[in-house]
C-alpha cells in the first residue's frame, strides 16, 4: 500500500509544464468544490446570504423610496444601484470567509501539502464569483417583479452584468488582502462596519446633485457610483451617463478602470501575502 | 543517508524574542523522536519550520533528504503533519475531508475516495457517515486529523502535542494509533509537554528549553541523568517529615502542605521495600506510598535548576 500511493504522489507532482498546469487547475477545482460542499451543508446560510440584498432592495424601494427626492420612477433608479451595492457588500462576505479560514487549522494542512500554492485563493474567488452571479440573477428577477425594466439590448444587459461582476472581482481581491492583513475576526468587524458608510456614500440611493456640493463630489468619485451609473446607462434606466460632471460623463470608462486598478493593486498584494504566511 | 531529519544551528526570532536559538536535532529513519519541553520552549516553532510552514532565519534543515527551504515541495510530498489544533475542515464530514486531501495530494478522484474509506475504517471512523467534523468528540477529531496526515503514507510524520487537551481515554486512542504506525517504518517526530508520553512512545528524547536542546538521549539515559523514578511518602503526622526524609534514599524534598517527602530512586521495587521497612523500624506511620515517574517539572528542575512555571507562555 505504501509504495503504490507513493508512486501516485510522485507522478502527480510531475515536473512537466503541462502536468503542472493540469494540477493547478485540478487543485483549484478541488478548493472550489470545497466551498460548494459548504453551501450544500449549510443551505440556510446560503439562503440568508442571497436574501439579504433582496431585503435591502425591497426596504429601500418601498419604505424609503418616496422620501429620497428622485424624479420619475425611483425603482428604475434604485434597482441598478442595489446591484452595485450588492457587489460592493461582497467585500464583507469575502473577508469573513477568508478570516474564518485562516483562523482554522485547515489552511496549515493545505500549506503543508504539495498542492498548488494559490489554489486556496482561487477556490475562494471562484465560489464568491459564483455566489455573486447567482445573487445578481435573483436580484434582477426581484427587480423585474417590483417594476424595474431594462430598455437596452440583450448585449447591453450582459455588458452591465459584466461590469457589476468586475466590481465584485475587485472587491474580492481587496477583501482577501484586507482579511489577511487584519488577520483577526475583531479587526474584520471594523472593516465590515466601514463597508456600510462607504457603500452608502455612492449614488446607489440618491443622485449626487441632491447632496451638498462637497459630498456630491465624494460620492461621484466612489468606484461604486461609476459602476452604478454605467450600468444604469446600459440598462437604459434613469441616472445614466450625463454631462453633469467629469466623473458622470466618463462613468463607463471609470467603471472599468476603477476595478481594474483595484485588482492590479490587491491581487499581487494578496498573493504575496498568502505566500508570506510562512514568515 | 540514514537520517530522516537533520536540524543544524537553527535560529528564528520574532521581533526581540528568540523562539529558536541554535537548535540541533538528528532523527534516525524509522524511529520515534520525542521533543520534550514546556510551553514557549520552541517546540511548535521547530515543527512548523520542519514542515515548511515557517521559514527559519539561520541554520539548515533537511527532512526526508530534502532542504525545507529550497525543496519545500519535495519535503511536502513526504511528510504528514498533525498540528496542535485540528487541521481539518470542521464544516465537512470526515469522508469529505479525507477525499479532499487525497485529491490535493494528486491521488486522482477514484483513489482519493478509496483511500478515504480505508483510513476511516482504520481509525474507527467508518460509521460517522455525513456528520460534520464539528460534531465529533475531541478524540474522534484527533483521529481524523491523524488519518489526514497519513493519506500518502508519509516518510516523516510530525506530531505536535498530539494529545494536549484530550481526556485520558482519547489520549490512549491516539497513542495506540501512533504505535501501530511506527511498525510500518514511518519516522515520527513527536513534541509533548508530558514526560510520560515521550516515555511511552519515543525511542529517543530531546529536552528543549529556550529554543535549544538542553539534554537528549533515550528515556533511560535521561532518567539516569535526572534521577529517574521517584518515591512519594505521605505521612500521617507532619512532625515526622524531617525524620522520614533522612530515611529515604537519595536527596529527599519535603512538601509540608501535603505532608509528603519525595526522593529519586534507582531501583523501583528494592527502594519500595527498603523504605517501607525503614519507616516501620523508625515507628513512622505512612498514609500513602507511591512510586511514580518524575514530572516534566522535576526533569526541568534537575536539568536547569529551575522549574517550568517561570517560563513565559508562548
Amino acid at each position: 500500500m505504501s509504495t503504490t500511493t507513493f508512486e501516485a504522489v510522485e507522478t502527480g507532482a510531475g515536473s512537466a509544464g503541462g502536468t503542472r498546469l493540469g494540477w493547478a487547475l485540478a487543485d483549484s477545482w478541488t478548493m472550489t468544490r470545497r466551498e460548494l460542499l459548504h453551501w450544500a451543508r449549510q443551505p440556510v446560510q446560503v439562503v440568508v446570504g442571497l436574501a439579504f440584498p433582496v431585503m435591502l432592495l425591497l426596504m429601500f424601494g418601498y419604505l424609503m423610496g418616496g422620501g429620497l427626492g428622485i424624479e420619475g420612477n425611483y425603482r428604475e433608479y434604485l434597482v441598478p444601484g442595489m446591484f452595485a451595492l450588492t457587489m460592493a457588500f461582497g467585500l464583507d462576505a469575502t473577508m469573513v470567509a477568508v478570516t474564518q479560514d485562516l483562523n482554522k487549522g485547515v489552511v496549515d494542512r493545505f500549506r503543508s501539502m504539495p498542492m498548488t500554492n494559490g489554489a486556496v485563493l482561487v477556490g475562494r474567488s471562484a465560489a464568491d464569483m459564483l455566489q455573486s452571479l447567482l445573487s445578481l440573477i435573483i436580484l434582477m428577477g426581484v427587480g423585474l417583479a417590483v417594476g424595474w425594466r431594462w430598455h437596452g439590448s440583450f448585449a447591453a444587459v450582459l455588458g452591465a452584468m459584466g461590469l457589476l461582476l468586475l466590481l465584485r472581482f475587485a472587491m474580492l481581491w481587496m477583501g482577501i488582502h484586507l482579511a489577511m492583513v487584519a488577520g483577526k475576526p475583531e479587526l474584520v468587524m471594523a472593516v465590515q462596519i466601514l463597508v456600510w458608510p462607504v457603500s452608502f456614500l455612492s449614488n446607489a440611493f440618491a443622485t449626487p446633485e441632491s447632496m451638498p456640493g462637497w459630498l456630491g463630489a465624494v460620492v461621484e468619485w466612489n468606484p461604486m457610483s461609476a459602476t452604478a451609473t454605467a450600468v444604469r446607462d446600459l440598462f437604459g434606466n434613469e441616472g445614466g451617463v450625463s454631462t453633469a460632471s467629469w466623473a458622470s460623463e466618463h462613468a463607463s470608462l471609470l467603471a472599468v478602470v476603477w476595478p481594474v486598478v483595484l485588482v492590479a493593486v490587491f491581487f499581487p498584494l494578496a498573493v504575496r501575502r498568502f505566500g508570506r504566511l510562512s514568515r | 543517508m540514514t537520517d530522516a531529519i537533520t536540524v543544524e544551528g537553527v535560529r528564528k526570532t520574532y521581533g526581540a524574542r528568540k523562539a529558536l536559538d541554535g537548535l540541533d536535532l538528528t532523527v534516525a529513519r524509522g524511529t520515534v523522536h520525542g521533543v520534550l519541553g514546556p510551553n514557549g520552549a520552541g517546540k511548535t516553532t521547530a515543527v512548523r519550520i520542519m514542515a515548511t510552514l515557517l521559514r527559519h532565519d539561520e541554520g539548515h534543515v533537511r527532512v526526508a533528504g530534502y532542504d525545507v527551504r529550497t525543496d519545500a515541495d519535495a519535503v511536502r510530498r513526504r511528510i504528514g503533519l498533525l498540528g496542535q489544533h485540528a487541521a481539518v475542515d470542521e464544516d465537512l464530514s470526515g469522508r469529505q475531508n479525507l477525499e479532499m486531501f487525497g485529491r490535493l495530494y494528486h491521488l486522482g478522484v477514484r483513489r482519493a475516495r478509496a483511500r478515504a474509506d480505508e483510513l476511516l475504517g482504520r481509525f474507527g471512523l467508518a460509521d460517522t457517515g455525513s456528520k460534520a467534523v464539528k460534531q465529533y468528540s475531541g478524540g474522534m477529531r484527533r483521529r481524523l486529523d491523524l488519518a489526514a496526515s497519513l493519506i500518502t503514507d508519509p516518510e516523516v510524520l510530525f506530531l505536535d502535542e498530539p494529545t494536549t487537551g484530550l481526556d485520558p481515554r482519547a489520549r490512549g486512542e491516539v497513542w495506540g494509533a501512533v504505535r501501530s504506525l511506527v511498525g510500518g517504518g514511518t519516522t515520527v517526530l513527536l513534541t509533548t509537554q508530558y514526560l510520560e508520553e515521550a516515555d511511552q512512545l519515543a525511542d529517543r528524547i530531546s529536552v528543549i528549553d529556550e529554543g535549544r536542546v538542553i539534554a537528549d538521549g533515550t528515556s533511560d539515559e535521561l532518567k539516569a541523568k535526572t534521577g529517574g523514578d521517584r518515591i512519594d511518602v505521605v505521612l500521617h503526622d507532619s512532625a515526622q517529615l524531617a525524620a522520614a526524609a533522612v530515611l529515604l534514599p537519595g536527596e529527599a524534598s519535603v512538601d509540608e502542605d501535603r505532608r509528603m517527602v519525595s526522593a529519586p530512586v534507582a531501583d523501583r521495587m528494592a527502594a519500595l521495600t527498603q523504605v517501607v521497612r525503614a519507616l516501620q523500624d523508625a515507628g513512622i506511620e505512612a498514609e500513602d506510598i507511591a512510586l511514580r515517574r518524575p514530572t516534566l517539572d522535576e526533569v526541568f528542575l534537575d536539568l536547569t535548576g529551575r522549574g517550568t512555571e517561570v517560563k513565559e507562555d508562548a
